[in-house]
């Protein structure tokens, strides 16, 4: 989706402004609300890629004008709503008027540990990986409404495979509710001034973690 | 809701602050009355990520990877496995990289997309790391972006951007500071800030540490 999220080369937002001793939280509701994202997401009420989908779909005036767990408490309330889980008459009242869709399966304390450690995304491969490092290849130029990692700043861009990061759940597919479909994934990097032109620092070199999909070979 | 009840974490009004106080109070009474989650839970997983998750464990990482050329490139090679023998934190998730800092060249990790980061070594990210301006420069004016947070690079020095655009995820490992070859990790992980780990600062002096 060629949404507001997608900011790599972006202009206007004005400096980076770091916040010294910034506190994990700057609110109670802060750390409420990213405790119930993971916790729905480790009963298994959505992916991580679903869940990402779901931020990108806010409308971008909203997007830009919320701040960061502003948007996961609109995303999570909408979640909630889009799978069944409460109703948004229930979350009117902030009460529930009805019993939980069975099989309800409840987070618990028990569950915390596991949620503190990133999941596996390495699946087994359903065929050879069709590039190797030093490959040059070029993102596509594809612009799929639907959720994506492929940013639109590298589409178009002839890039090196820099190294195979092995076989991985796919996210454009899982988003969308059509499966793993496990693709190989790659660091492929780019030189900046091939990016942004010639005025770019000639320093800088680019990398995105790409998906086999992304991709296409360049006659080497 | 207007518009701007929360567009600024820092300068939120009380009348807005509650207002998300109450909505996501909300949410979490229906889930909890039908059965969804135990508040308890969420309790337990707050005080991790305010207390035991966070740059801290990094830095372990980084002072052990200075002082052992062996474990530095056992990190290098695979992150996951080699953090996972420190023992430091609970387990490591997958995917792991560190990127080692050299004279010659300068790395940083951002998340055009949305804002993944190495939770288990660097723990929640900082505001500025999520925000539009980070997001948007730091794969096109990196230098730029240096310059906000004060720092200047040589100019040949080459700048290498790692936009975290998978579920691999980034650290870097710093250059160690000149004249702490024989520092102690502890003290060497004194040096160590959340912000060189991602490439928007250096190491403390050595000067500056106690």
């Amino acid at each position: 989706m060629d949404g507001i999220h997608d900011m790599g080369g972006m202009h206007g937002f004005g400096k980076v402004e770091p916040q010294r001793d910034e506190p994990v939280f700057h609110a109670v509701w802060e750390g409420r609300c990213l405790a119930l994202s993971r916790a729905l997401g480790a009963i298994g009420a959505w992916t991580i890629d679903e869940s990402r989908a779901g931020v990108e779909a806010l409308p971008p005036d909203v997007y830009l004008s919320r701040s960061y767990y502003g948007k996961w408490a609109l995303r999570l309330q909408n979640m909630i709503i889009a799978r069944g889980l409460a109703g948004s008459d229930e979350i009117a009242a902030g009460h529930a008027l009805r019993p939980g869709k069975p099989p309800t399966r409840k987070f618990a304390v028990a569950d915390v540990a596991r949620t503190l450690t990133r999941g596996s995304f390495d699946r087994p491969a359903q065929s050879p990986a069709r590039f190797k490092a030093g490959d040059r290849v070029r993102a596509k130029n594809i612009h799929p409404p639907t959720h994506t990692r492929l940013p639109r700043y590298a589409r178009g861009h002839v890039g090196v495979v820099e190294a195979i990061r092995g076989c991985h759940v796919f996210p454009d597919t899982v988003a969308i509710g059509a499966g793993e479909n496990p693709q190989w994934l790659y660091t492929v990097v780019f030189a900046g001034r091939d990016l942004w032109g010639e005025t770019a620092d000639p320093t800088l070199m680019v990398s995105i973690e790409a998906f086999e999909p992304y991709l296409e070979s360049v006659q080497q | 809701m207007t518009r701007d009840d929360d567009q600024d974490d820092h300068h939120e009004h009380g009348s807005e602050l509650s207002e998300m106080q109450l909505r996501v109070r909300a949410l979490e009474t229906v889930l909890a009355e039908k059965g969804y989650i135990d508040p308890a839970a969420l309790d337990a997983m707050i005080e991790a990520y305010e207390t035991r998750i966070g740059p801290h464990n990094g830095a372990r990482v980084v002072a052990r990877a200075w002082s052992d050329p062996a474990f530095k490139r056992a990190l290098i090679e695979d992150a996951t496995e080699a953090v996972q023998s420190l023992g430091l934190i609970n387990r490591v998730g997958d995917h792991l990289i560190a990127v080692e800092n050299t004279p010659t060249l300068h790395n940083m990790i951002v998340c055009t997309l949305c804002s993944c980061y190495p939770w288990e070594v660097l723990g929640l990210p900082p505001v500025w790391y999520k925000s539009a301006p980070y997001r948007s420069r730091a794969v096109s004016d990196p230098r730029g972006v240096l310059a906000d947070f004060g720092l200047t690079l040589p100019a040949g020095t080459q700048i290498r951007v790692w936009d975290s655009t998978a579920e691999t995820r980034f650290i870097v490992v710093p250059m160690q500071p000149a004249g702490t070859e024989d520092w102690s990790e502890d003290r060497l992980a004194a040096l160590v800030t959340r912000d060189c780990m991602i490439g928007t600062g250096l190491p403390k002096s050595p000067k500056d540490a106690l």
